[in-house]
């Protein structure tokens, strides 16, 4: 590697032909970075600017939302634009009911997706090819298709304005994460889990103690694709808790919010702020499971 | 035979929701849409009553299949060659792409309640950010959403700034490319231009593929932004009533079970029809390293 501030500043003492043609690729090479920093800085500035905007939003005065141009740093702090919000609508009821649902939700998936993989992946039977690419077949079907039928089931259960239809699906699996962690499964070579077997470990057994160990990565990447699909989620809770406003979840209570206090943006820039919080935080602490997560459900296989 | 039992026993949960969530919906789903039915009273046999209505009295359907087509046919392009773009910046080997991937990355996992609060923010026609940009570059303002002609690209600009989740797929795809393709390309001394155009990007249409097809499926079902930013109205004039938003007002506003079921199989059919041919063109451009011919 050449592109120290010493290797690049020494060619300039060479005036030799290869010396010569050294300096010119390093010049290249320097207005090169620079160039792609400058685009680089540019572009993830106009990526930032809505954030900027939001919690700047989230804490100034009336007033100031209305001014022209507009004031980016508030004057004073309004700091109490948050604590209003929060409590003019119950957000932390609809917060309650929102982690019951995700925890629920990431539990049940996690579990039942990794056991029906370890079936696709790791135990040899007739037709298994078939019924996966049945389960690749069901990843493409819009949920258009099956969101009524699915609706009526669950009102013949009693189960509308319960949590149950948001949560006792996740039991079940979904396509994309059985796909994802069959995946991570064929990747661990069959030797580890021949001598167990041999041994007289049962299958389960084998999941239990050696495959579910060494996937954690890949189960915590449905984890989290999981968590942040239900945290995020509207369309499910609009069709189910619509009209049962004690059940709402944070999605829900805020669209309720910005449908009566639609003017008040400083309290509903502080509602978002807060729901986006969890899920940047949770980012920063994950990034590694994120980027791994959609590389494997990328394109390899 | 142990084996399949074993087997069966894991993938059980699987079975179970192919079941009863997958399969009995498409068949139900397929039934409604020839019936009339309130999801209350008994369904009544209509033949095919509700499709022919679609397609010959239902001016919103035409309009809501207009505005996802254009939605569609703007977002789906634009969604892919942005985090293409920002990929081969980033895979310049600067430094501190972690930071530059994390701002690209951030907005497509904000959830869409705060987005769209937020966007609807910025895009106030009268305070908001969007239109101080355009004063501040001597531009006239907008209406944004307020305006039947803006409205759709307002929607558009905001799924795009959210589209930075591709830029991942892309780097992965980048990082996959045999590294002696690009030294024998330099000793026959191609330029990093050529280079681009006769390695990258055919390296990487597999990953360009991949994320064309997400995006198309995706925006035929685009929904919630839509239906949050304009409290389900889908105004001004309908212009941002796309196809989702019909489906849903006639299934659970109207009660319209068994014609709302009629147009989720006229979507399914389009989107599977676009699919397919998109599946088929790749054969002429999609070149998959490894594969013969």
């Amino acid at each position: 590697m050449n592109n120290t501030p010493a290797a690049l500043a020494q060619p300039s003492g060479f005036t030799s032909q290869r010396g010569g043609w050294r300096a010119r690729k390093h010049r290249r090479y320097v207005i090169s970075q620079i160039t792609a920093h400058a685009v680089l800085i540019a572009l993830s500035f106009v990526f930032s600017v809505p954030f900027l905007w939001l919690v700047s939003s989230s804490l100034k005065p009336n007033e100031q939302l209305f001014k022209i141009p507009p004031v980016w740093i508030p004057k004073p702090f309004m700091w109490s634009n948050y604590p209003e919000a929060l409590t003019y609508i119950p957000y932390f009821r609809y917060l309650k009911n929102t982690a019951y649902i995700c925890t629920f939700t990431v539990i049940a998936m996690t579990v039942s997706c990794s056991l029906v993989a370890y079936g696709f992946a790791r135990i040899r039977w007739p037709g298994r090819e078939t019924a996966f690419m049945i389960v690749i077949a069901t990843l493409m079907l819009p949920y258009a298709v099956t969101m009524i039928p699915t609706f009526l089931i669950f009102k013949r259960l009693g189960w509308v304005n319960t949590f149950a239809p948001l949560t006792v699906p996740a039991l079940t699996g979904s396509p994309f994460n059985i796909f994802l962690l069959r995946q991570f499964f064929l990747g661990i070579p069959m030797e580890l889990t021949d001598a167990a077997k041999i041994d007289g470990c049962s299958e389960f057994g084998i999941y239990r103690r050696i495959i579910v160990p060494l996937a954690k990565p890949a189960m915590a990447t449905v984890a989290l694709f999981t968590f942040l699909a239900s945290w995020n989620d509207f369309l499910g809770p609009l069709i189910y808790l619509i009209n049962t406003p004690e059940r709402w979840t944070i999605a829900l209570g805020m669209y309720g919010f910005l449908s009566y206090r639609f003017t008040e943006w400083g309290l509903l820039m502080a509602a978002a702020t807060v729901t986006t919080l969890p899920v940047i935080v949770l980012f920063f602490f994950t990034q590694r499971t994120f980027i791994q997560g959609i590389t494997l459900t990328g394109l390899k296989g | 035979m142990r084996d399949l039992i074993n087997a069966l026993l894991f993938i059980l949960p699987w079975i179970v929701g192919l079941l009863v969530f997958t399969v009995y919906p498409i068949l139900a789903s397929a039934y409604y849409s020839l019936t009339k039915y309130s999801g209350i009273k008994s369904a009544e046999w209509v033949g095919l009553a509700n499709y022919v209505s679609l397609f010959t009295k239902d001016k919103l359907f035409f309009k809501a299949l207009q505005n996802t087509a254009y939605f569609s046919a703007v977002f789906v392009p634009l969604s892919t060659a942005t985090p293409l773009c920002l990929a081969l910046i980033l895979n310049m080997k600067v430094r501190g792409m972690a930071f530059y991937r994390t701002a690209f990355y951030l907005p497509s996992i904000v959830p869409a309640i705060a987005s769209s609060m937020l966007w609807l923010w910025i895009l106030n026609p009268q305070y908001g950010l969007a239109n101080e940009l355009l004063r501040l570059l001597g531009l006239p303002p907008l209406g944004w959403l307020s305006s039947p002609k803006w409205s759709k690209p307002s929607l558009i600009l905001m799924s795009l700034w959210a589209s930075g989740g591709g830029i991942v797929i892309f780097l992965a795809g980048l990082q996959d490319i045999p590294v002696h393709l690009y030294e024998a390309a330099e000793l026959d001394g191609a330029n990093s231009l050529r280079r681009l155009f006769h390695i990258t990007l055919p390296m990487l249409t597999p990953s360009i593929f991949f994320n064309l097809v997400i995006d198309l499926i995706w925006s035929f079902q685009y929904f919630t932004q839509a239906y949050i930013m304009t409290g389900g109205s889908g105004g001004p004039l309908d212009t941002t009533l796309f196809y989702g938003m019909l489906l849903f007002r006639n299934a659970f506003q109207y009660y319209k079970m068994g014609y709302a079921s009629a147009m989720a199989w006229v979507l399914f059919v389009i989107v599977f029809v676009l699919t397919y041919l998109l599946n088929r063109s790749s054969k002429t451009w999609v070149h998959y390293l490894g594969a013969e011919g």
